[in-house]
C-alpha cells in the first residue's frame, strides 16, 4: 500500500516536472528561428520558416480579404502568418494575453487611444527606421503622431473608414421633393419637409453610442475647426467650452423634435446600429442615416443598389470646415520580432495597401494608394475626399480618448451623449457630465 | 463504511473521524491501530492532487485578486483600499449594487414561490412528469441563449416583441385607435391653426361664409385611407364649413396653407365648433376632407379637431428602457430558474412522510392547513437550499444582464459582476478596480456559502 502511493506520488511528480519543462522547451527554437531570420536579412523570401500571429477584430468577408494580403505577404517574404480574431472587444482580448506575456506578434488595434494605453503599459514595440520610413513616405504627418506615444512611433494606420457621410433613401428624399444638402442649414430644412411627408428623416441609432460620438465630432469638427477638434481630442480645453455647446445645441436640433427621429426618443434608444440602417433601406421607415461608409451593406442587405436606392453625401458644412472625420485600425507591434516589423512594413506600404484596396469593403489612409484601385464608385469618390482633404482630415476623437471615457458602453462619453438624447434640453448639464467624465480619464 | 460501523464509536460523526485521521493522525498513536482508514501518507498522496489543483484554480487566484485590488490600473502604483472607496462613492457603482439588492431581494423569493407552486400543483395531475418536462426545458438552455430569447420577447415592437404583441392584443380588445397617429398642424406663421393640448386649432374664430382651412402635416403613408379623395377648398354653402386636409405635395413643389391639387383631404376627423370653452356643434370630414357644421347659430366658433383624431396607437411598454429593464430581466431569469426550483422542490415534496399530512387531515384540517402547518415546515430545508442557491446565482448574474440590455441602459440595469468585467477587461482596462469588485462580489457570496456548507455538513451528520 505504502508502496503503491509512493510511486503514485512520483508518478505524479514526473508529469509536474514534465509539464514544467514544456515552457522553456518550446520556446527555443521561437527565438533561434528570428535570431536566424535577423542574420540572413535582405533580399528574397528572407523569413523563410518564420511564423507570425496578427490579431484583429475583423470576421467574415473582412476577415478573408486581410487573409489575402497576409497571403501575399507569405508570397513575399516567406512568413507564414495565422490570423486570430479578437471579436468585437480587442482589449478584452488583448488585455489578458499581454498580462499573460504571450501577445500576438502583430496586433490590429481598433483606436489609436489604444496605442497610447499600450505603450504606457509597455506592450508595444517601436517600430524600425524602415517601418518609419515607410510611413514619412506614405502618410501625412498628422497620422504619423497618431500612431506615436512619448516621441515614439509605434503604430500605423492601415485601414480606414470614412465616418462624414449622411446616407439616404433617394425614393424618400423624391417622395418629399427634397434636394441634397451641402450645409447643415439645409439639412435642417430637407429634414423638415420629409417630416411633413410623412416619413421620420433621421434614423439615429442610439443604442450604438459610438454613432453618437461620430455625429459628435463630424458636427464639432466642421463647427469648432480642426485645431480646437485636435485640443478637444487631447483634452486641452475643456468639455465646458463653448464650442463644445454650439456643437451640441446642433443635435439637439434633431433630437428635440420626436417627428425627426423615427420611433420618436424611445425607439431610438433601443435601436443599435445596423438596425437604424436597416430602417431606412430595408424597412423604409426613414429616410437618412448620418453613418460611416460601411453603410453599404445595409444597403446590400435590402438589395438596394448604391447610387440608385442609396445614396451618400458628404456631411453637410455645419460652419467653416467641410469635415473629414475617419476611423480606422492601427497596426502595432507586440513583440520585437523582424517579422512583425517586415510585416508592418508591408502593410504601410503602397504595394500592401494597393493589394487591399482592390478587394470590397477597404479603404486605405496611404496617401500614395491610388484611388483608380478601388473597385467601385463609391469608394473611389471617398477615396478622393480623404486625399485631397490633406492635413484637414481628423481620426474619431472618441477613438483617440482612452477608451474608458470614449469608448465603452455605459460610460463616460458614450453614456452621456445617450443621456443627452433622451434630455436634448440640457446643454450644460450634458457639458458638466462630459467634463466631469473627461477629467477622470485624462488624469 | 461498513468497516466503520464495526469501529468503537459508532455514533461519532464521520467528518470529526477523518480529521482526526487526516490531521492529527500522528499525535493519536494509540487510536491508529484502531483506525481501519488509510496510513497519513497515503491520505496525503491522494489528497495532493486535489489540494493541488484547488491551489492553483482557487486559492491561488482569490489570493492574487486581494493582491492586485490594491493597486492602479497599471498594476505598480499602491492605492490601498482607493479601489474600494471608489466603490462606494462612484455614482454608477453605487447603481450597480442598488440593482444587485433588487435581485437578490426579488429574485430568489419569486423563483422559489413559482417552484413551489408549480410543484405543489403537479403533484395531483396527470401529466405532471410532461408539464415539470416542459417547465424544467428552460434549463436546457444556456443563460446567454436565453438572453437572446429574452431581447427578443421584449422588443418594442409588437409585431417582434412577445410581450408587447399580448399587452396590444388584450388593449385592442378593448379599445381600438384610429385616426392619424403623429400628425401635427403645419407650424409657422402663416399657418391659421396651431397644436394644442394633442388636438388642432385655429388660432382665430372664424364665422359662417369664410372656408376654415386646417392644414395638416406629417400624416404616415400607413395610416392614409384608401378612401380619401383630393381635398377640395369649401366655397359658398350656408353656415360654417372648411377643409381638413394633408398639406404635402407629393414629390414637393406645393404652397403650404394652400389647399394645392393633388393633395389629398383626411377623410373620417372629428370637427368641433367650440364657442366660449364650449363645444357648439360637431361634424365630420368627408372623403375630400371638406366638413361643414349644420344647423349652427351664426356667431363666429373657435375650430378644433380635438385630440381623439391624432391618438396614437398603444404599442404596450418600453421593457427595455431606463425603467423596466431590471424587473424584465428578472422575468428572463425566472423563466430560466423555476424549472430548476421546482424540481428540487417536488423531490422534496415527495419524502414527505404522507401520515403526517393523513394525521393532519384526520384531525379535521383543512387543506390550505395541511400545506401552511405541515407541508412547508416539513419542506423548508429543501426550500431553503433553493433559496440559498438562488441567491449566489444572482449575486453572479451577469449574461442575462449583459444580452438583454441595450446599450443605452446597460448603466441602469447594471450588476456588480458585469461591472466587474467592463471596468477590467471590457473598456475600463483597470484591473485593480475589478479585482476591488472581484473581491466585494466574493465577500457578498461568502456568508450564504458558508450558510449552505454547515447544512449539507448537519445533514451528513
Amino acid at each position: 500500500m505504502a508502496k503503491a502511493s509512493a510511486a503514485v506520488i512520483l508518478a505524479g511528480l514526473a508529469v509536474a516536472v514534465a509539464a514544467c519543462g514544456n515552457a522553456p522547451t518550446t520556446s527555443g527554437p521561437a527565438a533561434s528561428s528570428s535570431a536566424s531570420s535577423a542574420s540572413t536579412g535582405g533580399g528574397g523570401k528572407t523569413l523563410e520558416g518564420v511564423k507570425l500571429e496578427v490579431a484583429a477584430k475583423w470576421t467574415g468577408d473582412e476577415q478573408k480579404n486581410f487573409e489575402q494580403v497576409l497571403k501575399a505577404f507569405t508570397e513575399k517574404t516567406g512568413a507564414k502568418v495565422t490570423y486570430a480574431s479578437t471579436g468585437e472587444d480587442t482589449g478584452a482580448y488583448l488585455g489578458p494575453r499581454i498580462q499573460g506575456g504571450s501577445p500576438p506578434d502583430v496586433a490590429i488595434l481598433p483606436q489609436p487611444g489604444l496605442v497610447q494605453q499600450y505603450a504606457k503599459q509597455g506592450a508595444l514595440k517601436p517600430l524600425t527606421d524602415a517601418v518609419t520610413k515607410e510611413i514619412d513616405t506614405n502618410y501625412t504627418p498628422y497620422w504619423k503622431d497618431l500612431g506615436s506615444a512619448d516621441g515614439k512611433v509605434y503604430g500605423v494606420l492601415i485601414k480606414a473608414a470614412h465616418k462624414s457621410l449622411v446616407w439616404y433613401r433617394t425614393q424618400a428624399f423624391q417622395d418629399a421633393g427634397v434636394q441634397e444638402p451641402a450645409t447643415w442649414d439645409d439639412l435642417m430644412k430637407a429634414a423638415q419637409t420629409i417630416a411633413d411627408s410623412g416619413t421620420a428623416p433621421f434614423s439615429l441609432c442610439g443604442a450604438s453610442a459610438w454613432t453618437l460620438t461620430d455625429l459628435f465630432e463630424n458636427i464639432y469638427l466642421s463647427t469648432a475647426g480642426p485645431e480646437k477638434y485636435d485640443q478637444l481630442s487631447k483634452h486641452e480645453i475643456p468639455w465646458t467650452d463653448p464650442s463644445v455647446a454650439t456643437a451640441l445645441e446642433k443635435i439637439a436640433q434633431i433630437a428635440g423634435k420626436q417627428e425627426f427621429m423615427v420611433d420618436g426618443t424611445s425607439g431610438t434608444m433601443q435601436t443599435d446600429f445596423p438596425t437604424c440602417a436597416n430602417k431606412v433601406f430595408a424597412n423604409k421607415k426613414s429616410a437618412m442615416v448620418i453613418e460611416a461608409d460601411f453603410v453599404a451593406t445595409s444597403v446590400a442587405q435590402a438589395k438596394g443598389k448604391v447610387g440608385e436606392d442609396a445614396k451618400a453625401i458628404p456631411f453637410p458644412k455645419a460652419g467653416d470646415t467641410a469635415p473629414v472625420v475617419l476611423g480606422g485600425d492601427v497596426a502595432v507591434a507586440m513583440k520585437d520580432s523582424p517579422g512583425a516589423m517586415a510585416l508592418l512594413e508591408f502593410l504601410a506600404s503602397k504595394e500592401g495597401g494597393e493589394i487591399w484596396a482592390k478587394l470590397p469593403g477597404y479603404l486605405s489612409p496611404n496617401k500614395n494608394v491610388s484611388p483608380d484601385n478601388y473597385p467601385d464608385a463609391l469608394t473611389k469618390q471617398l477615396g478622393q475626399t480623404i486625399v485631397s482633404a490633406g492635413d484637414a482630415v481628423r481620426y474619431d476623437m472618441s477613438d483617440l480618448a482612452p477608451s474608458a471615457f470614449g469608448g465603452t458602453d455605459g460610460k463616460g462619453e458614450w453614456k452621456i451623449l445617450q443621456d443627452f438624447l433622451r434630455k436634448p434640453t440640457d446643454v450644460k448639464g450634458a457639458q458638466a457630465a462630459l467634463e466631469a467624465e473627461a477629467k477622470k480619464a485624462w488624469k | 463504511m461498513t468497516e466503520r460501523l464495526d469501529g468503537p464509536a459508532p455514533a461519532v460523526p464521520r467528518e470529526e473521524e477523518t480529521s482526526r485521521g487526516g490531521a492529527s493522525g500522528p499525535a493519536d498513536t494509540p487510536s491508529t491501530k484502531l483506525r481501519l482508514g488509510p496510513s497519513p501518507a497515503v491520505a496525503i498522496a491522494f489528497l495532493l492532487p486535489a489540494a493541488l489543483l484547488l491551489g492553483v484554480w482557487v486559492v491561488y487566484p482569490i489570493v492574487y485578486s486581494l493582491f492586485r485590488s490594491l493597486f492602479d490600473a497599471s498594476g505598480s502604483g499602491f492605492v490601498g483600499l482607493g479601489n474600494y472607496a471608489t466603490i462606494f462613492t462612484d455614482g454608477s457603482m453605487l447603481t450597480t449594487i442598488r440593482n444587485n439588492l433588487i435581485w437578490v431581494v426579488v429574485a430568489p423569493i419569486v423563483v422559489t414561490t413559482l417552484g413551489l407552486i408549480f410543484a405543489v400543483l403537479t403533484e395531483r395531475i396527470r401529466w405532471a412528469t410532461a408539464f415539470k418536462l416542459i417547465v424544467f426545458m428552460p434549463m436546457a438552455v444556456s443563460l446567454m441563449a436565453a438572453g437572446v430569447i429574452f431581447r427578443l420577447v421584449y422588443d418594442e415592437a409588437p409585431d417582434r416583441g412577445v410581450a408587447n404583441a399580448i399587452l396590444t392584443t388584450v388593449h385592442d380588445t378593448f379599445s381600438s385607435s384610429q385616426g392619424y397617429p403623429e400628425a401635427r398642424p403645419r407650424e409657422g406663421a402663416q399657418s391659421a391653426v396651431a397644436a394644442q393640448d394633442g388636438g388642432v386649432v385655429t388660432k382665430q374664430p372664424a364665422q359662417a361664409g369664410q372656408p376654415v382651412l386646417i392644414p395638416i402635416v406629417g400624416v404616415k403613408p400607413a395610416t392614409m385611407p384608401g378612401n380619401a379623395r383630393p381635398a377640395k377648398a369649401v366655397t359658398g354653402g350656408g353656415g360654417l364649413a372648411g377643409t381638413v386636409w394633408f398639406d404635402f405635395t407629393p414629390g414637393g413643389g406645393g404652397a403650404p396653407n394652400q389647399v394645392d391639387s393633388g393633395e389629398k383631404g383626411l377623410p373620417g376627423m372629428t370637427v368641433e365648433a367650440v364657442k366660449d370653452g364650449k363645444v357648439a356643434g360637431t361634424a365630420t370630414t368627408a372623403e375630400d376632407g371638406s366638413f361643414r357644421f349644420e344647423g349652427l347659430p351664426a356667431g363666429s366658433y373657435v375650430v378644433r379637431l380635438p385630440q381623439d383624431n391624432f391618438k396614437a396607437a398603444y404599442n404596450g411598454l418600453t421593457w427595455l428602457g431606463p425603467t423596466l429593464i431590471t424587473p424584465a430581466i428578472i422575468g428572463a431569469f425566472v423563466w430560466v430558474w423555476a424549472g430548476f426550483a421546482m424540481v428540487l422542490i417536488a423531490a422534496g415534496l415527495a419524502a414527505i412522510p404522507r401520515d403526517a399530512l393523513e394525521a393532519a387531515r384526520i384531525d379535521g384540517a383543512t387543506e390550505w392547513q395541511v400545506f401552511r402547518r405541515i407541508t412547508i415546515p416539513l419542506l423548508s430545508p429543501v426550500l431553503l437550499v433553493v433559496f440559498v442557491t438562488m441567491i449566489i446565482n444572482t449575486l453572479k448574474v451577469f449574461d442575462l444582464v449583459f444580452i438583454i440590455a441595450p446599450s443605452s441602459v446597460q448603466p441602469q440595469a447594471n450588476v456588480v459582476a458585469l461591472e466587474m468585467w467592463r471596468v477590467a477587461f471590457g473598456g475600463g482596462n483597470n484591473q485593480g478596480l475589478g479585482s476591488a469588485l472581484a473581491i466585494f462580489l466574493l465577500i457578498l457570496v461568502l456568508p450564504f456559502m458558508i450558510m449552505n456548507i454547515r447544512r449539507f455538513r448537519r445533514e451528513n451528520a
